[in-house]
C-alpha cells in the first residue's frame, strides 16, 4: 500500500517551488553591497617557467583597485591535500606545496598566475590583458606512461612523477602472484578509465567578505560541503579559527564530487576580501570550469583473472597507473588506492586479490573524486575481466558469475580485501535481472535485428557499491586528515514545530523534502511542521557534507539515531509541549559493518 | 554606454548598457532577476533561455542594447498572478523534472516556446527541440515526461496513467 507520508512516500519536493519560479539562490545570484569582482589570469600552457611577470599597467587600469601575485600570498599556506596515503614501503605520499596562485612555475593548462580585482568583472578582464606575462615553455608530461618513463619532471620532490607506490593487501601480494603463475587459465586485460570533466551545470562561484570591526570572514561557495571547507581553508591556509569563519553553501546547481574540494579561488577571494575589506567576487566560467576543476577518473589499469580448471575464480591482480594532475586535490589520493582497492572482491569469492597503484603527476587539470570515486573504475575492471575470461573458456557469462558468488550461507563474509559484506543474495538478484532483460529472448532478438542490418548485445555487471565514507575511525586509520562522520541536531521549537540542523548539504538531493520525511516519521508527526535547516555553518555546527552517497546513510542515521535515545512516544503531538525549547545533538560516528 | 528601453514581464524597464553588455548580465545584474542562469559561454547549453518577442532566445547571445522596445519574459513571469505555479511548471514539481534546478529556468522558458508553436509533440520532437538545453542531473527522462504531460493538459486531453 503506497503511503502519503513519511519513510517511503512519493512526496513532492519542497526545493521545486523556488526553483521552478526562479527564485532559487545560487552563489551567482549573490551580491554584497560594494563588491569588487575578481578575474584570475591562467597559462595557457602546460608546463613552464615564469621568466617575467609586471602587473604595473594592470594596476593603473580603469577600475581596478588590486592585482596580486603570489609573492603578495607569502604568508598564506598552499592548498592541502586532505588524505595521507601511505606507500607500500611505508613511507608516506609525495606532497608537492600547492600554492594559491602559481609560483616560479606554471604545471598545467589553466593554472592561475595572477588575480585582477575591480569594480566591474568587465575592468578586471580587461586589465588581464594588460598584464605582461612571459612563460618559458618546457617540456610537459601529459601522458602517464611517459611521465613515469623519463618525461619532464612535474615537481622537484618526484624527479619520476611518482606521488606514491601503493600495494594493497601487500602481505598478499606472493599468494597471489604464485596462484596466477600456476593457475590452469589466466585472463589479462588492459583498459582505459578515460579522464571525465564533471561539469556540473552551474560553474564555482566564490565570494569572500570580512567584516573589520568583528574581525569576521565570510566565504559563500558553491560547495557540497561547508563545514569541510571552513576546517581547510581556516585551520591549513588562511590560519582563521572557526569561530571567526562563517561558510555558506547556498542552493548548489549539482557538483557530483567536482565541488567537494578546497579550491584555491575560495582561499584567494577569502584573503583578498581581508585584504581590501570588501567582498571579493569570483565567478567561473565553463571555459575555465574545464581548466580548473578537479576531473575524474583517468586510470590506466592491467588486470589478471586466474581460474582453476573448473573456472573457479583463484586470484586476482589488478595494476593501475592513476593520475593526480599537476597537484593533489583534497581526496585524491584515496579514490584510486582505499576506495578502489577494497572494492576488488565485487561479488565473488576470489580468496587472493592484490592490487598495486602507482599515482602520477602530470601536467594536467588535478584529479579527483567523481561519481562513484574508484568504485566505477573497480567495477568496470572486474567486469570486464569476467566476461572476458568467460569467451575465453567458452562459458556462458552469467553462469561464470553464478559459479564464483558468495554463497548466502557465507554471510558475514570477509573479503580478502580488508572489507566484511554483511548479507547479500547475489544469485537472486542476478537472476531476477535476467528474468526482467528477458536473457531468454535475447538471441531471437538479435537475430531480427541482424534481418536488418543491425547488432545487438547483451551486457552484465553484477557490482556491490561502498557508500558513505564513513565511520571516521576506520577512515582515519586509513589516512583521512579529517573525521568522516556525520551530524545532526533536532530542536523542538515552542509551537511545536521541529527544526533539523543538518552537516549533509543538498545540491540537488532534495534533501530538505527526504530528511522531512525521516524525521516526520520518526517523532509521528505532520512533514510539514519539519524544516530541514543546512548549508551554513553559523547555523549548522559541526558536518562533514554530502558526496559518496553518504547523505541517507550517515546523515539520515544521525537524525534516526534519535529515537535510540528518546522514545517516540514522548514525540507524540501532546507530550511534545513538554520538550518544548529542548534541543537534541548527535553526533553519529559509527556505520557498523 | 547607452540607454535602453523595454519590458519585462510585463513591466516596463530601462538601463544603461555598454555595447556588449549582454541579455543575460541586465536581466541578471541590471534587474536583479537572478532565475535566468549562465552556465556555459559558447551559447550551448541552454540554461539562459527566456523570451524575446515571443520567441525563446539564448539571453547569453543577444546585446541588451539591441532590444529597444522588445517585450521580454523570464521565468519570474511565468506562475500565474496570484503566484500558484503554471501548468509546466506544476508538471515539472508533478514528475519530478528537476533535482539541483540549475538547468530548469531554460528548459520551462523553451518547452514553453515548443507548446506555444506545437500543442501535441511526441516525444521525439520533444527531445529533439530539447537539444539546446543540457542537464546533468536527471538524464531528461523526466524533463520529456513533465513536458508531455504539461501539454496533454493544455489541450484538456486526459493524463495516461503513470
Amino acid at each position: 500500500m503506497p503511503k502519503d507520508a513519511g519513510i517511503g512516500a512519493s512526496s513532492k519536493r519542497r526545493e521545486d517551488a523556488r526553483f521552478l519560479t526562479g527564485t532559487g539562490q545560487y552563489t551567482d545570484d549573490i551580491n554584497r553591497p560594494g563588491q569588487l569582482y575578481c578575474h584570475f589570469l591562467r597559462s595557457d600552457v602546460a608546463h613552464g617557467k615564469i621568466t617575467s611577470l609586471d602587473t604595473t599597467a594592470a594596476k593603473s587600469a580603469p577600475g581596478v583597485v588590486a592585482v596580486y601575485t603570489a609573492e603578495d600570498l607569502a604568508a598564506v599556506g598552499g592548498v592541502p591535500c586532505g588524505w595521507q596515503v601511505t606507500d607500500k614501503h611505508g613511507e608516506p605520499m609525495k606532497e608537492p606545496k600547492h600554492p594559491i596562485l602559481a609560483e616560479g612555475k606554471v604545471r598545467h593548462v589553466g593554472d592561475p598566475v595572477v588575480a585582477v580585482i575591480a569594480e566591474s568583472l568587465d575592468a578586471a578582464r580587461d586589465a588581464a590583458e594588460m598584464v605582461a606575462l612571459d612563460i618559458e615553455d618546457l617540456p610537459a608530461a601529459v601522458n602517464m606512461a611517459d611521465a613515469i618513463n623519463g618525461g619532464a619532471t612535474v615537481h622537484d620532490e618526484a624527479p619520476d612523477n611518482i606521488c606514491f607506490d601503493w600495494g594493497f593487501v601487500e602481505e598478499n601480494k606472493q599468494a597471489v602472484d604464485d596462484a596466477i603463475a600456476n593457475a590452469a587459465h589466466v585472463t589479462k586485460l588492459e583498459l582505459v578509465n578515460n579522464r571525465l570533466v564533471a561539469n556540473p551545470m552551474e560553474p564555482r562561484v566564490a565570494i569572500g567578505d570580512y567584516d573589520r570591526a568583528r574581525d569576521e570572514h565570510t566565504l559563500y561557495t558553491t560547495s557540497q560541503n561547508p563545514h569541510v571547507i571552513r576546517l581547510l581553508m581556516g585551520a591549513f591556509v588562511l590560519s582563521i579559527p572557526e569561530h571567526k569563519l562563517r561558510v555558506v553553501a547556498p542552493d548548489v546547481g549539482g557538483g557530483f564530487g567536482s565541488k567537494i574540494y578546497h579550491y584555491a579561488e575560495e582561499a584567494f577571494v577569502t584573503w583578498a576580501a581581508t585584504q581590501l575589506a570588501k567582498p571579493v567576487k569570483w565567478t567561473s566560467t565553463r571555459s575555465e570550469a574545464f581548466l580548473s576543476d578537479a576531473q575524474g577518473r583517468d586510470h590506466v589499469t592491467t588486470i589478471e583473472l586466474a581460474m582453476d580448471a573448473e573456472h573457479n575464480f583463484t586470484a586476482l591482480r589488478c595494476s593501475t597507473l592513476a593520475n593526480m594532475g599537476a597537484y593533489l586535490s583534497t581526496f585524491a589520493p584515496c579514490v584510486p588506492t582505499w576506495l578502489h582497492g577494497t572494492l576488488l572482491a565485487g561479488n565473488y569469492k576470489t580468496p587472493l586479490i592484490y592490487t598495486n597503484v602507482k599515482a602520477v603527476f602530470t601536467n594536467t587539470a588535478p584529479v579527483d573524486a567523481y561519481r562513484g570515486a574508484g568504485r566505477p573504475e573497480a567495477t568496470y575492471q572486474l567486469e570486464r575481466a569476467i566476461d572476458m575470461a568467460a569467451r575465453e573458456v567458452g562459458m556462458d557469462p552469467a553462469e561464470l558469475r553464478r559459479k564464483n558468488f558468495i554463497p548466502t550461507d557465507a554471510f558475514p563474509y570477509q573479503t580478502p580485501v580488508a572489507v566484511q559484506y554483511d548479507t547479500g543474495d547475489y544469485d537472486a538478484t542476478l537472476t531476477k535481472a535476467m528474468e526482467l532483460a528477458d536473457a531468454a529472448g535475447f538471441e531471437a532478438r538479435r537475430q531480427e535485428s541482424a534481418a536488418r542490418g543491425k547488432l545487438r548485445g547483451f551486457g552484465i555487471a553484477s557490482y556491490i557499491e561502498a557508500c558513505g565514507i564513513a565511520p571516521s575511525s576506520l577512515v582515519g586509520a586509513l589516512g583521512a586528515r579529517a573525521g568522516l562522520y556525520e551530524a545532526a541536531t533536532v530542536r523542538v521549537n515552542p509551537t511545536g514545530s521541529i527544526s533539523v540542523f543538518t552537516g549533509s548539504h543538498s545540491h540537488g538531493q532534495g534533501h530538505e523534502t527526504t530528511f522531512a520525511q525521516v524525521v516526520a516519521e520518526m517523532l509521528g508527526c505532520d512533514e510539514g511542521a519539519v524544516d530541514i535547516v543546512h548549508g551554513d555553518t553559523s547555523k549548522v555546527p559541526f558536518g562533514m557534507g554530502t558526496y559518496g552517497s553518504r547523505s541517507l546513510a550517515v546523515g539520515g542515521s544521525a537524525e534516526f539515531s534519535i529515537e535510540k535515545h528518546y522514545s517516540v512516544e514522548k514525540f507524540r503531538f501532546f507530550d511534545r509541549k513538554q520538550l518544548t525549547g529542548e534541543t537534541i545533538t548527535l553526533f553519529y560516528a559509527a556505520l557498523s559493518g | 554606454m547607452a540607454t535602453v528601453s523595454m519590458t519585462v514581464n510585463g513591466k516596463p524597464v530601462s538601463g544603461e548598457v555598454e555595447g556588449r553588455t549582454l541579455l543575460v548580465e541586465f536581466l541578471r545584474e541590471g534587474l536583479g532577476l537572478t532565475g535566468t542562469h549562465v552556465g556555459c559561454d559558447t551559447s550551448q547549453c541552454g540554461a539562459c533561455v527566456v523570451h524575446v518577442n515571443g520567441a525563446s532566445v539564448k539571453a547569453c547571445s543577444v546585446f541588451a542594447g539591441s532590444l529597444e522596445g522588445a517585450e521580454v519574459t523570464t521565468i519570474e513571469g511565468m506562475a500565474n498572478s496570484d503566484g500558484s505555479l503554471g501548468v509546466l511548471q506544476a508538471a515539472f514539481r508533478e514528475h519530478h523534472g528537476l533535482q539541483c534546478g540549475f538547468c530548469t529556468p531554460g528548459m520551462i522558458m523553451s518547452a514553453a516556446d515548443l507548446l506555444a508553436r506545437n500543442n501535441d509533440p511526441t516525444e521525439a520532437e520533444v527531445r529533439h527541440w530539447l537539444e539546446g538545453n543540457f542537464c546533468r542531473c536527471t538524464g531528461y527522462q523526466n524533463i520529456v515526461k513533465a513536458i508531455m504531460a504539461a501539454a496533454a493538459e493544455m489541450r484538456g486531453a486526459p493524463v495516461a496513467a503513470e
